[in-house]
């Protein structure tokens, strides 16, 4: 099937849920509100037109100005059928929660663990929702838009005199001597 | 640490252990820790820990412009970093609209088969390490060094090639380097038979990789498994083959593809994709066709090096391009993936019509794979362990990012 086929086809199956359909460089893109996700994915899953059995990748976004400021981005493909479409999932700041889909796609459950990290995105029912790249004891999520590049204080290299003591000897190894 | 007697056999009394296995060892083929949890020598569970090489390449990302991503990419999967320009590249220019000259994608299409021989021939070495053959190790660098000898010739680096650029490719390739690239394809089949005598039916090498780690094709694809881990369960999913780039549809290849899904099957697998990808860079070089390496497309390619240092139009170009990116990039986002040597590397760029990519996401294989590895290690022996972790082939650097 051809990708707005999949969309309309989804649009049919949850018209109350599909918020906006839109197609750039021959993908396409389907943003749903969050409620009835699971119903969504599951749908797409097993529909034997559709059957989208790979979950490619699963990421968060954010936009900070916007209402719903978090997306959960589902990027699938069928291995049947050789197609592929992209699900939106809009969160807004306030309660960033979304059911989580491991129970459609077992590979999603790092992919949401990631999200959680570095968006604070909370998947419910996941069953062991952790920070996964950065420290457990981490304050932040750095991929915020409003997480600062350089972290969120002032760090300073404090080690320079220690090192300065410690290469004190190299004279005697002959380092940095042009003899 | 526990001390409770285990649940086997009625005679033997077995001490429960938790074991930190990592983020040193020197097996874990990278800044991986696992904990294990044991019961004698069977794992009960087993904990993967990862982000100890987590440099932020994705934030990174999104405040440098889109040529400035480039050299990050290079150190996702630092054994292979070809293959990763080559993703990136791709799929920036399918966000831009660019149509790569053929020249330069018969170049691309060759290094990144260069770079996938480069990549299996560290996997087999290591491997075969991890579970004990040393000579292979001694002879798959043999050849390695050849191969990344002519990527110095090339680019003038052996591991962070930052060789592909957005529209085509840094420099152009000389028939002399090809003659040599050439000459090392007649030898290399050879080669991998050495490999093959050495192991492929070796006794130890057999018992400690078939029918060990075993995942099913339903439970790979369910996983997201993709590349040789993937093929290995028997599922023919090749993104070369599926959503093909480069000159790949114009060539005459095979997807490699095993039934059991155990480590023996993914080292065949590998091994096969070897002989494939040195079928690949022979017929490359012999269709390589003239013409220019990058696109005619001011306001997205760096122009020439020699224009650059000719006139001031090309100048002003080239500062523009690299410090505030493109000035016309479209509003959109695009999901591309391509097939590296570990699986399927994709990136999912959102762009805001600025010169720096808006959201960059880096669906790395490794990262997906390291996953997997509580289901092919629970239930299993220790030593299991150390054979699953080279059987899924990662890299550390792809995985935390």
């Amino acid at each position: 099937m051809e990708p707005l086929e999949i969309a309309e086809k989804l649009k049919q199956a949850f018209i109350s849920e599909v918020v906006d359909i839109s197609e750039f460089r021959g993908q396409v893109s389907v943003t749903v509100k969050r409620e009835r996700l699971l119903d969504i994915c599951h749908f797409l899953k097993v529909d034997p037109d559709i059957k989208m059995d790979y979950l490619a990748d699963l990421c968060g976004v954010d936009y900070p100005e916007r209402r719903f400021r978090f997306e959960v981005v589902y990027n699938l493909y069928s291995l049947t059928h050789r197609h592929q479409i992209r699900i939106k999932a809009l969160l807004p700041s306030d309660a960033p929660t979304i059911e989580s889909v491991i129970r459609i796609w077992k590979g999603a459950g790092w992919h949401e663990r990631e999200a959680y990290d570095m968006f604070g995105i909370i998947f419910n029912n996941h069953p062991d929702l952790r920070r996964i790249l950065m420290p457990e004891e981490w304050e932040g999520h750095p991929l915020r838009k409003d997480y600062p590049l350089k972290g969120s204080e002032t760090w300073e290299y404090q080690d320079y005199e220690e090192a300065q003591v410690l290469h004190t000897s190299d004279d005697e190894w002959n380092i940095g001597s042009s003899s | 640490m526990g001390n409770k007697s285990g649940q086997g056999n009625s005679r033997v009394k077995t001490e429960e252990l938790t074991l930190n296995m990592g983020p040193q060892h020197p097996a874990t083929h990278g800044v991986l820790r696992l904990v294990l949890d044991l019961d004698g020598e069977t794992v009960v569970k087993c904990t993967p820990h990862i982000g100890y090489l987590h440099r932020g390449v994705e934030k990174l990302s999104e405040n440098s412009t889109y040529l400035q991503v480039l050299p990050l990419t290079d150190r996702l999967d630092y054994i292979s970093s070809m293959a990763n320009n080559i993703g990136y590249c791709t799929a920036v220019e399918r966000l831009f609209e660019i149509e790569v000259p053929e020249r330069a994608l018969y170049i691309r299409t060759l290094t990144g088969e260069m770079a996938r021989i480069l990549s299996h021939l560290l996997w087999l070495a290591t491997h075969a390490l991890d579970i004990g053959a040393m000579t292979v190790f001694l002879y798959c660098f043999r050849e390695r060094e050849k191969l990344v000898d002519l990527f110095e010739r090339l680019c003038g680096a052996r591991l962070t090639v930052t060789y592909p650029r957005i529209g085509g490719v840094k420099s152009d390739v000389d028939d002399e380097w090809l003659d040599d690239l050439y000459k090392f394809t007649e030898e290399f089949p050879t080669r991998v038979l050495e490999y093959e005598t050495l192991i492929d039916k070796n006794r130890i090498w057999l018992k400690r990789t078939k029918g060990i780690g075993v995942i099913s094709a339903e439970d790979a694809v369910d996983w997201g498994l993709s590349g040789p881990t993937l093929r290995g369960s028997g599922v023919a999913y090749d993104v070369r083959k599926f959503m093909p780039y480069g000159v790949y549809d114009k060539l005459t290849w095979e997807v490699p593809v095993g039934k059991n899904g155990d480590i023996y099957d993914r080292y065949r697998v590998r091994m096969e994709e070897l002989r494939q990808s040195n079928s690949i860079i022979r017929q490359c070089i012999d269709g390589m066709p003239a013409g220019p390496i990058l696109a005619d497309e001011p306001k997205f390619v760096l122009p020439a090096k020699e224009k650059v240092l000719e006139d001031m139009e090309h100048m002003v170009h080239q500062f523009i391009l690299m410090t505030k990116g493109p000035q016309t990039a479209p509003k959109g986002e695009i999901y591309v993936a391509t097939e590296a040597p570990k699986g399927e590397l994709g990136f999912y760029i959102v762009s805001d019509g600025t010169g720096k990519p808006y959201r960059m996401r880096v669906r790395a294989p490794s990262f997906v794979h390291v996953s997997v590895l509580p289901k092919l290690c629970e239930g299993n022996l220790v030593a299991d362990v150390i054979a699953n972790i080279g059987s899924i082939d990662i890299v550390l650097g792809e995985c935390d990012r």
